[in-house]
């Protein structure tokens, strides 16, 4: 290096980026941009096929001599049992009407980040292997023969897709192409090719029930820790039940939100809804230290480990004899159930049609799956003023809400969080209209990708969320962002860490449960992060927003 | 300050030239993208550019100001410490491209001696504007670093708690 002469070193710096097509650049797995291989262990506990040591940086991959061949036969396989996916296959015409909006492409600038361009990668092979114009014409019909690098490609980029289907929002056919990664990551599963941020979790579930592997008597603690916060901030002690048979309502959300904070404080604030609803209505909904994860990462492995995953919270209602399940604020775990319950381990016909028992609502959409989410429930105890509220005790928050990609886009949740948002905060506004709804942004960590060692990923995936906060935040003060779903809770504040530090994150029911007013609290002075909350008869909000111990400072 | 004067009467379209080459960092595919959507919520990262090479063009015109000078890179390097599609020269480098850019627009004028002096002392300031694009570029990895290190070490003090080996100090001890 000290060598060199001045010339050379500037040859050395090329500024200029290939020039080629897609699939004549070659690929370059890249730190930061990738999650480690799955643990061999956690493969095992799965019985999925061949669990081993292996690394993404490392030329040798360790595979079975015969894995083309596995492969070849696994697409096969899939495309005769998924008529989805073998539409999505044949019927694109490469209009590009997808392909700046992946906040994957759009935050990383990687092409290979385009949904088309990432579905091309399989569909290149499935055009050499399974039509004939590709066998014929080859690269002139966009096929191309399945080779190391072009599944080490797939390993890299269907990675680097966190399922949100915002593009198949704009694809005229609709073409989801969160399915092609599935299927992508299927066919990389067949030969063990799994990063261990999906496959241990998914063998945590698989043996304890979630996905932080949260023994039940853990989970007890934990839950009787945050009553001994409640209890603290609000003088009300909640006695939430476990396991209880002939209770009402089987409540499952994701571990995430019993073991990490803001989370923590969106569970706290399931606990203390439960309880007003006892103490008011006598309504019993009960935990489970079993069935203790709605979160199924078994989404992001395979269909066969998803219904695994799945078909536990029915066993549980089941064993139970509850009359249906309420889930709590979760991302996938809707999209399971929304999009796959039905077909995968459904209908759930020894359960009720869920009616809340307190206004007389029957939930139609839940009609056949038997679960219904938090958000629609409390929306409906609001809107039938079954909850005693003030507002007022959030007035030192400016609150936007990210939808979460999974309750927007995969169940079509888009009006009852900002329902409840704004019967319990007086001070809400939206982000621009094409980065919410069903145009909503992706946190740029879902579906598995939220480990740290692929922080650039993250980061980089999660800027054009990041960018419409910081648009909110520098127009009206924003310094709250709302969201419905946990993977949301852990990775939206590293993401605003790095993006927009002003903006701290929380979930839509600790908000509820700082404005609820529980019978026999104590003068509320704090709210459940511990925080001074206003006191509205001392000072108007402007005033407060000013004071130098603002906490949303 | 004649060249001064060139490059304030040439600003736009110096500025365009500029802007162009630095979205050409990017492969193709993505630089044509970046230049037709307008959209600052669809294209954030092109937004990012556009919106900041003018003013930072405006200081090299000026007294460079240091504090304003980080205030319009951070936006652009925030988002090239976190794309490892670019190496760390080619992240900061695009503050070079300028020179290209004020060479080719002012060939003519550059016949001239004194213009071409002047152009030798822009250049360090270019140069100069450089070296702080380095130091907010580094800035931005040490957080994104700060951030793994925070998941890493949450994670782990999780896991002790998990796993029963951490125990609170009571309220009412003295402390240490």
């Amino acid at each position: 290096m000290a060598d060199l002469k001045p010339e050379e070193l500037i040859a050395r710096t090329d500024f200029t980026p290939p020039r080629t097509g897609w699939m004549d650049t070659p690929t370059v797995i890249r730190e930061g941009m990738f999650c480690y291989a799955a643990k061999p262990k956690s493969v095992a506990t799965l019985g999925l096929p061949y669990p081993r040591e292996w690394n993404p940086l490392d030329d040798d991959w360790k595979l079975p001599e015969n894995w083309k061949e596995i492969i070849i036969e696994g697409m096969k396989d899939r495309l005769e049992r998924f008529r989805t996916f073998k539409i999505f296959m044949d019927i694109c015409v490469r209009c590009g009407a997808c392909a700046d909006k992946c906040h994957f492409f759009i935050g990383t600038g990687d092409p290979k980040n385009m949904p088309v361009v990432r579905a091309e990668l399989l569909r290149s092979v499935y055009r050499n292997e399974f039509t004939k114009a590709g066998k014929i014409l080859g690269k002139i019909a966009g096929a191309r023969e399945l080779t190391l690098d072009v599944l080490k490609e797939w390993w890299y980029y269907f990675f680097q897709c966190s399922e949100c289907r915002r593009c198949s929002v704009f694809c005229p056919y609709g073409i989801d192409t969160a399915e092609i990664t599935m299927m992508g990551r299927e066919l990389l599963n067949l030969l063990g090719l799994n990063i261990d941020w999906i496959a241990t979790p998914v063998a945590n579930c698989y043996m304890t029930g979630n996905h932080m592997g949260i023994q039940p008597q853990a989970f007890v603690d934990m839950l009787d820790f945050f009553a001994d916060e409640i209890e603290d901030t609000t003088g009300v002690r909640v006695h939430p039940t476990y396991n209880k048979k002939g209770a009402d309502i089987l409540f499952t959300t994701p571990s995430g939100d019993v073991f990490g904070d803001p989370g923590t404080y969106t569970a706290m604030g399931y606990m203390i809804l439960f309880h007003y609803l006892k103490v008011k209505y006598g309504l019993d909904v009960t935990w489970s230290t079993f069935n203790s994860e709605g979160g199924n990462f078994g989404l992001f492995t395979s269909n066969e480990v998803m219904k695994r995953l799945n078909i536990k919270m029915y066993a549980e209602a089941k064993r139970l004899g509850v009359k249906w399940i309420l889930g709590g604020e979760c991302g996938h775990m809707w999209r399971a159930i929304t999009q796959y319950m039905d077909t995968m381990n459904g209908p759930a016909d020894f359960l009720e049609e869920p009616v809340n028992p307190i206004t007389g609502t029957k939930f139609e959409n839940a009609k056949s799956t038997k679960m219904v989410h938090i958000v629609e429930f409390t929306a409906d105890l609001i809107k039938h003023n079954k909850l005693e509220l003030d507002p007022s005790r959030n007035d030192n928050l400016k609150v936007t809400f990210h939808d979460s990609c999974n309750p927007a886009r995969g169940m079509g949740m888009l009006d009852e969080p900002r329902y409840v948002i704004k019967k319990v905060c007086k001070h809400f506004y939206e982000m621009p209209r094409n980065c919410i709804r069903e145009q909503t942004f992706c946190c740029g960590s879902g579906s598995g990708l939220n480990a740290s060692e692929d922080m650039e990923l993250r980061l980089s995936g999660g800027l054009p969320r990041a960018n419409a906060v910081k648009y909110v935040q520098e127009k009206h003060g924003v310094n709250m962002l709302a969201c419905i779903c946990a993977i949301d809770r852990a990775v939206l504040p590293p993401l605003m860490g790095y993006w927009v530090p002003e903006v701290d994150v929380t979930g839509i029911h600790e908000l509820v449960t700082n404005a609820l007013i529980i019978p026999g609290e104590k003068e509320k002075t704090v709210n459940l992060r511990g925080e001074d909350i206003l006191n509205k008869d001392e000072v108007g909000p402007e005033e407060y927003y000013t004071r130098p111990d603002f906490s949303g400072r | 300050m004649r060249l001064n004067n060139l490059l304030e009467r040439n600003k736009d379209d110096i500025v365009k030239q500029w802007l162009f080459s630095v979205i050409d960092t990017y492969p193709a595919d993505t630089s044509k993208f970046m230049k037709m959507q307008k959209d600052p919520f669809a294209n954030p990262v092109g937004n990012s550019i556009s919106v900041n090479l003018g003013p930072l063009f405006d200081e090299l015109l000026n007294e460079m100001d240091y504090e304003s000078i980080t205030s319009y890179l951070y936006p652009i390097l925030r988002v090239r410490a976190v794309q490892p599609i670019l190496s760390t020269s080619q992240s900061t480098g695009f503050i070079f491209l300028l020179k290209k850019v004020i060479r080719e627009s002012l060939k003519k004028e550059l016949s001239d001696k004194d213009i071409l002096k002047e152009l030798l002392h822009f250049e360090s300031k270019i140069d100069e504007l450089t070296l702080i694009a380095f130091d907010v570029y580094l800035k931005c990895r040490e957080k994104v670093f700060e951030i793994k290190a925070n998941e890493e070490r949450n994670r782990t003090f999780r896991a002790f708690e998990r796993a029963g080996l951490l125990t609170e100090i009571p309220a009412d001890r003295p402390s240490l």
